[in-house]
């Protein structure tokens, strides 16, 4: 078994998703046998092989890219706010946040 | 009217004054209003924003001024991507009533070249799915075969266009989610290289692997919308500063002494009998065609599907944690933050995307960070090296786009790894960063689309639209 109803547990912790009873077990068996499945990529030897974050080339990364940072006109805070389960302009209103 | 509209008809019936892009319009409007109960292809109609556009276009052919090369052509964009006023639901629930503030670039470009924006298109729930089964919203239904999947995620925007609802669309592809229903229903779909197209307000599932293309009846008219939303834009860094050429007259050139790869990884065991047949054929037609064909290797295709994932999920559970109900979308109300936004996303997440973000959070962990999510990048390099190695010995590589034909709705649902399993021949091309389409090649028991998908090296898309184009011409799509 690669993964434990306790991990999945935690990972939904961590990722502040409630689920069901029904959710945990469902997920854990079918995230286990996924794992499982992903565990064939062990049978490469990657030692050398530097990890690949993103496709492009070196002349066209983001940091090789970047637009000059200048201040632009936006102007759509009221629309933003709108779009806001409970807004309180121009804050976002969430319930009291207390230690966990 | 016939449903076999296309961009240049389009443009001719209005320059001549033969019909009003607001009557083309109402056309697909009524159309809409026949077809969509059965299909769900569309979520929301943009009837307002789209007359707008309409009266202007048709405001231009009175004053006797020049057409720009979309106008008046009916165009349905899939529900990830930003409409400005245009509710946009992602398929999720969490999403349900939200309406975005700006306009993706992509839309943008499009209704700055005069295209008409119909309305949203149904897909699975963040673009995870491979069926569009996993739509809030209910499935699509594919318009070759009502009993059949559309393919996925893109499912609505690849039936819109196939059943005459649409003379294009936009999708989204990070796995597979433009090509394989473009190969399900039976119509040209593709996905330029990364960077090519700017992701500008596309709702981001997977970042390093998201792209935006276009679906249309035909492969002239896919070029033409490619080239109209492609380019540099500088509200996505990694939308690069290479030219965009002229992709409609680069197609036009032969194909004769092209050199197409076979890759023999992508016709092992686990493919349709059917779908095997139908892609020997169009592998023949090439050759007639005067293509020389040469069977390569490609040694770590049959790692792609665990790689992708791995990256696909452990970036989709950083890009969904934005969705915690304070600034849109879903907030189930509770006394404490942090229990509010574990109920939030408990209810407003359907289950694959729960599914997807546990095992992402999970392969991002500390304690299986190296082992999975460190891993993962290093095999995708090895995947890319492939590729690259490929296109220094030929031009273009050909395959399957789906290793199945359309299934029924339903029959796959119960089992996600066989689901998973089933991307395999475009998830490797989504983590290598190439450009790729999947054209029509024939129909199973003249029935079920089947799809070939064509590679070309990063930033070659005029080369794969030419081949795509030529198989197109020679009858690929009846064989």
């Amino acid at each position: 078994m690669k993964i434990s109803r306790a991990d999945v547990e935690r990972v939904a912790e961590l990722a502040y998703l409630d689920l069901s009873e029904a959710e945990l077990e469902m997920y854990r068996a079918q995230i286990d046998e996924i794992l499982e499945y992903i565990g064939k990529l062990n049978e490469l030897d990657t030692a050398s092989v530097e990890p690949m974050a993103q496709v492009l080339a070196d002349d066209q990364t983001a940091d090789a890219t970047l637009r000059e940072d200048v201040v632009v006109p936006c102007g759509v805070a009221a629309e933003i706010l709108e779009q806001a389960p409970d807004p309180e302009p121009p804050y976002f209103r969430v319930p009291k946040v207390i230690e966990r | 009217m016939t449903a076999a509209w296309t961009i240049d008809a389009v443009r001719g019936s209005l320059a001549a004054k033969k019909v009003s892009a607001q009557e083309l319009a109402a056309d697909f409007y009524k159309r809409i209003g026949e077809r969509n109960s059965e299909l769900n292809a569309y979520l929301t109609l943009s009837e307002e924003r789209a007359y707008r556009q309409a009266a202007r276009m048709d405001a231009l052919v009175a004053a006797g001024k020049p057409l720009p090369s979309l106008a008046g052509v009916p165009i349905a964009i899939k529900d990830v991507i930003s409409t400005r006023g245009v509710r946009t639901t992602c398929g999720s629930k969490i999403l349900e009533n939200y309406v975005p503030p700006y306009d993706a670039t992509a839309v943008e470009r499009l209704e700055a070249a005069g295209a008409v924006i119909l309305g949203k298109t149904n897909c699975d729930e963040f673009a995870m799915g491979s069926s569009n089964e996993n739509s809030a919203y209910g499935a699509v239904r594919n318009p070759e075969a009502t009993d059949r999947v559309p393919g996925g995620s893109s499912g609505g925007s690849a039936a819109a266009v196939a059943a005459g609802l649409a003379v294009a669309s936009l999708g989204t592809d990070t796995g597979g989610s433009i090509r394989q229903p473009g190969s399900f229903c039976g119509i040209p779909a593709m996905m330029g290289s990364y960077g090519r197209v700017s992701r500008y307000g596309l709702i981001a599932f997977a970042s390093s692997l998201d792209r935006i293309g276009p679906f249309a009846t035909n492969t002239r008219d896919v070029a033409a919308i490619l080239g109209v939303i492609a380019g540099r834009d500088s509200n996505d860094s990694t939308s690069t500063t290479a030219p965009v050429p002229d992709y409609r007259a680069a197609m036009e050139k032969p194909v004769k002494g092209l050199v197409v790869g076979i890759p023999k990884e992508y016709f092992a065991e686990g493919m349709d009998d059917g779908v095997r047949k139908k892609i020997e054929a169009g592998i023949e037609l090439l050759k007639k065609l005067g293509c020389e064909l040469r069977e390569i290797q490609m040694a770590h295709t049959d790692y792609a599907i665990a790689t992708y994932y791995i990256i696909a999920t452990a970036e989709a559970s950083s890009n969904l944690a934005r969705y915690d109900g304070v600034r849109y979308g879903l907030r189930v109300e509770d006394d404490s933050l942090l229990a509010m936004y574990r109920k939030t996303r408990g209810a407003g997440f359907g289950a694959e995307v729960k599914r997807r973000i546990v095992l992402g959070t999970y392969v991002l962990s500390a304690g299986y960070y190296n082992a999975y999510y460190l891993k993962g990048q290093k095999v995708r390099a090895l995947i890319a090296q492939d590729f690259r190695d490929a296109f220094r010995k030929v031009d273009v590589l050909v395959t399957p786009t789906s290793p199945v034909p359309p299934f029924r709705l339903g029959e796959r649902t119960n089992d996600p790894l066989q689901m998973y399993l089933a991307d395999i021949y475009t998830v490797t091309g989504s983590l290598a960063g190439v450009p790729g389409i999947s054209v029509p090649c024939g129909k199973i028991c003249g029935k079920l689309p089947v799809g070939l998908q064509i590679f070309g090296p990063a930033f070659g898309e005029a080369t794969v639209l030419q081949l795509a184009h030529a198989f197109e011409q020679a009858g690929g799509g009846s064989l």
